[in-house]
């Protein structure tokens, strides 16, 4: 047992839902109890889904405790496989489910042979995986359940298409921005000159997947959802993979060099030197964006990044390779998956931290005190109360991050939005400069921050008329370093003097 | 609608194949730990139930909120470890770090099925670490949504003090109850005479249902004003304070969904329970303030014109809803008060979905429901106990239903085809009990109308393109 009171990453069935949900008429049965559907509530309200979500539960209650489902889960798919008529029904367990370890399996071939529609039953066991691994699971499950079935009644295509294609892999619903990042992405594509076969699982029909081979490679832009599809793709059809994820000016560069040798591997002569330099030049504002006055000002910012395997990686290389700041501590929950992390971001930061405990994530916060934090929703609201601002860059979201507005984090357009982001974060400098030199406009009291150490010092009443002169923002640091200072010397009432000397002799 | 003599009907009640979405039950610490301010509530669970309450309560779990999780892994399924031994664990480290008066442990769904003996564990505990365990089962596979505070109010009436025997009669005459001592504190003997005799003399009255405080403060003064004293509150603003009941007390309910808390009250606690709609709408309230008039024999004073009063403060709210159509999904069990109240304000209701009936606890409010009906001179509404959905959304098309109340896994999609809705959740978290509290319960309910009046001639109304298979 484990006393937790938020979590980063959903349970299993949520993985296998946002990808069953996000296919053309699909539909998804629960085999859970009531209540357990909440899904269906995030999507209405996060996505602002204006379809009805297509989820449906077969209720688990006493009865079925006491007997068993019997024919009740067999009904439900049958009934929502008139109802509905969908391509593909998916039987989804939940951790309910696996601990009553009724054979599911049998149900679902039972109501395969009443059904119009495919039937099959996602493979994820909750006490086993996340929602992030159970998403890439079922992706793949899929996959394979349409790529044999087509190669049953030989249907699979052999050729590929005339032109280069690629397939996209791993956009879905409820995913942070994966909407904005497929639109850019595609554009990014039709810019290069290269046909997208299909896109999935956002938006594509089942009776696409036997097409997916005649794709000349893959990309999966994202870490968590895709992986295990491509991995499969590779294995059956030998199709190449682009994993690099697309995110900042340098890494969309690596990407589009990855394709370009692909495509090159297969005959395409194609050389997309130049128009790499003309969008990191002229298209994406990033680069100029570092190169400008306001970027100088941010040189040496110190930053924390958390978020998942992708984004977090991905901002890491942004802010310390692109922009010159200071990456403290680089940090993901994806923990079965931390060996990836390591190899991407060990480089650009002083020290990584693979965890899902969001007070240990906390305390590192309010240890190094950064400039600005980029992390999920929970690192925002950390920053709320640490008095640092927080740029969202990666789920768990609020409908916040569920923007109207066109805001990809991938490709050229991507850059600029993260520039944005970043900028707007830390204090603007000039804004910056002035608070330093006439001691702020914020005239709030201390605030004792609540993740510090409790201070057992005394602050005479000169030491915190000074103390509070200090612009706000700075202020947490002076005073735990003024107090680090007296009490290395005994000292225990801080006086000005003493919180000037501190400032003298170790630059508080 | 015509206004044909009506013919005296019943109510019709159906049962549907229960397929129908509302929040699981533990989301009643939410709102409880809240209310009961020294109060932990460790939810027994798995991630399922975690990521359910903190989606669930938005912005509250930043907080630092009196309720955690414990979570189940692989172990303490498979009984690789011991369950005392773990929530023993978990229990010490809340009284470390919290130091609450009571932990209430909900147990859910897994530990239903891998049958953890909660009720057994916890007095076992409670004597180790010297904080009471109270243990409700509020999980889904027996419960919806507000039947959460059922199961936790059903178990803390069983906490609930009795009074030590006094020795004199007189004695006990000036001390019947803790509460009392408390309120008397301070006081001079004369002073608490003085004050007593505000009040009929009638036996006491213990009122049950988890309220905010100025509802608790508005619904004791209504009662006041007809010299009814209130002797307890369950629950109070405090677990320490949990109000004393004895045999023979009177228990009043102020919220529909509070079924095994009364017949705890009945059987456990021996207390006679007063059978009454539920103070929900001007109607409501008086019809409930009556009630426990006419059981202690106190003729109401003033109430007619104060409902009156009440009702012309309404009329622009009222005129908004008069002729419309409602029709409740079902999700919380306060349907059939919000549809009673509706319907007196003028609208007519085809159907009221809701997740269970106790007809016997709700028994007066489907009288007064049916009543209205009659008065009013519209068609009684068909009773859907375990709803489908699927089905519902069939008859709402079907019907043409001006304002459909539900939850907000429907609410979007109905708005994009052109459907009026309100969040049912809203009228669990917002203030609508007693006369004061009636306008906020038509402000949730005309709010959509409001707003689609305002966006009425923009031809945005049908927003999927489509019509997609409901």
């Amino acid at each position: 047992m484990k006393l937790a009171y938020w979590m980063y990453a959903g349970p299993a069935h949520i993985g296998t839902l946002r990808v069953a949900t996000s296919f053309k008429n699909v539909h998804a049965i629960m085999h859970a109890p009531i209540g357990d559907d909440y899904f269906n509530v995030m999507r209405s309200m996060l996505e602002r889904e204006r379809n009805f979500t297509p989820v449906t539960t077969s209720v688990v209650d006493r009865h079925v405790l006491a007997r068993g489902s019997q024919e009740k889960v067999v009904d439900n798919i049958t009934r929502k496989d008139q109802e509905e008529q969908p391509d593909l029904i998916v039987l989804t367990p939940t951790c309910t489910s696996s601990i009553l370890q009724e054979d599911l399996q049998n149900f679902v071939d039972r109501a395969q042979m009443e059904s119009k529609g495919d039937v099959m039953l996602a493979d994820v066991n909750h006490y086993r995986v996340n929602e992030l691994q159970a998403g890439d699971r079922t992706l793949q499950q899929i996959v394979q359940f349409y790529t044999e079935k087509a190669r049953k009644r030989d249907e699979l295509p052999t050729d590929k298409t005339a032109n280069p294609s690629v397939n996209i892999i791993g956009t879905s619903t409820l995913g942070f921005h994966n909407q904005h990042d497929c639109t850019e992405l595609k554009r990014l594509m039709a810019d290069l000159g290269i046909e997208v076969n299909t896109v999935i699982p956002d938006g594509a029909s089942v009776h696409q997947l036997k097409n997916l081979s005649r794709a000349w490679f893959n990309l999966v832009p994202y870490r968590e959802l895709g992986t295990m599809t491509a991995d499969y793709l590779k294995q059956e059809f030998a199709m190449p993979v682009v994993d690099i994820v697309p995110m900042g000016v340098v890494e969309t560069a690596r990407c589009i060099r990855a394709i370009q040798r692909i495509l090159n591997d297969q005959g395409a002569g194609v050389d997309y030197e130049d128009f790499i330099n003309h969008q990191t030049l002229n298209v994406s504002q990033a680069a100029w964006f570092s190169r400008s006055i306001d970027c100088q000002n941010l040189t040496g910012k110190k930053a924390v990044v958390f978020g998942d395997n992708t984004h977090a990686a991905a901002m890491t290389k942004i802010l310390a390779r692109e922009m010159g700041i200071h990456v403290v501590m680089a940090g993901t929950y994806c923990k079965y998956d931390e060996d990836w992390f390591r190899e991407q971001v060990s480089d650009y930061c002083d020290e990584v931290l693979v965890s899902d405990d969001h007070a240990a994530i906390g305390d590192a916060i309010a240890r190094i005190e950064p400039s600005a934090i980029f992390g999920t929703q929970m690192e925002r609201h950390v920053g709320k109360r640490l008095n640092i601002p927080c740029g969202v860059i990666a789920a768990p979201i609020h409908i916040q991050n569920f923007p109207i507005g066109y805001k990809p984090f991938v490709g050229y357009e991507g850059t600029n939005q993260i520039a944005d982001l970043v900028y707007n974060s830390f204090t603007l400098g000039m804004e910056d400069h002035l608070l330093e030199i006439f001691g702020g406009h914020d005239t709030k009291d201390v605030i004792t921050k609540g993740m510090t150490a409790d201070t057992d010092l005394g602050w005479s009443k000169d030491g915190l008329t000074e103390l509070n002169r200090i612009p706000g923002f700075v202020r947490g640091k002076v005073k735990r370093n003024t107090e680090k200072f007296a009490r290395d010397r005994n000292i225990s009432e801080i006086t000005a003097e003493v919180l000037y000397a501190a400032k003298e002799a170790i630059g508080a | 609608m015509t206004l044909a003599t009506p013919q005296p009907q019943e109510l019709n009640f159906e049962c549907e194949t229960g397929n129908y979405h509302t929040f699981c039950p533990i989301s009643c610490v939410a709102w409880l730990y809240q209310k009961i301010e020294d109060s932990f509530f460790l939810v027994i669970g798995t991630k399922t139930c975690g990521y359910f309450l903190q989606n669930a309560m938005g912005v509250m779990i930043f907080a630092e909120p009196r309720y955690a999780m414990a979570e189940l892994e692989e172990g303490d399924i498979s009984a690789q470890l011991s369950d005392y031994a773990e929530l023993k664990r978990l229990c010490e480290q809340i009284k470390r770090d919290r130091n609450p008066s009571v932990i209430v442990w909900i147990g859910t769904c897994t530990t239903e099925i891998i049958k953890m003996d909660l009720e057994g564990l916890a007095p076992k505990l409670e004597s180790e670490i010297g904080i009471p365990i109270v243990v409700a089962r509020a999980n889904g596979l027996d419960y919806a949504f507000t039947q959460g505070e059922d199961t936790v109010l059903a178990a803390m009436a069983q906490r609930c003090p009795t009074q030590e025997p006094t020795p004199a009669e007189e004695t006990e005459k000036g001390d019947r109850n803790a509460i009392k001592k408390l309120l008397s504190f301070g006081r001079k003997p004369e002073e608490i005479a003085q004050e007593e005799s505000e009040y009929v003399d009638h036996p006491p009255l213990v009122l049950f249902g988890s309220v905010p405080d100025p509802v608790v403060t508005q619904l004791t003064l209504e009662l006041k004003k007809q010299g009814i004293k209130v002797s307890g509150w369950l629950p109070a603003k405090r677990y320490t304070e949990l109000p004393v009941i004895e045999e023979g007390y009177y228990a009043l309910g102020v919220n529909p969904f509070l079924s095994r808390t009364a017949t705890t009250l009945m059987r456990r606690r021996k207390c006679k329970l007063i059978g009454a709609p539920f103070p929900i709408g001007p109607d409501g309230t008086r019809a409930w303030i009556e009630k426990v008039c006419s059981v202690f024999g106190i003729e109401p004073q003033g109430l007619e014109e104060r409902e009156q009063t009440i009702w012309e403060s309404l009329e622009d709210y009222v005129s908004l809803l008069r002729g419309k159509s409602v029709f409740f999904m079902g999700d919380n069990l306060l349907e059939i008060s919000l549809a009673r109240f509706f319907i007196r304000c003028g609208m007519t209701c085809p159907e009221i979905g809701i997740p269970y009936m106790d007809k016997r606890y709700q028994g007066a409010e489907l009288q007064l429901l049916q009543k209205t009906c009659e008065e009013m001179g519209v068609p009684l509404p068909r009773i859907v106990e375990k709803p489908d959905n699927y089905n519902q959304l069939q008859r709402i098309q079907e019907q043409n239903i001006d304002l459909v109340i539900t939850g907000m896994a429907h609410a979007n999609p109905l708005e994009a085809r052109g459907i009026n809705t309100k969040w049912s959740v809203e009228f669990t978290f917002a203030q609508i009990h007693g006369f004061t509290n009636a306008r906020d319960v038509l402000e949730l309910a005309t709010r959509p109308l409001r707003r689609n009046q305002s966006l009425k001639d923009m031809g945005w109304s049908q927003l999927v393109k489509e019509e997609a298979k409901v």
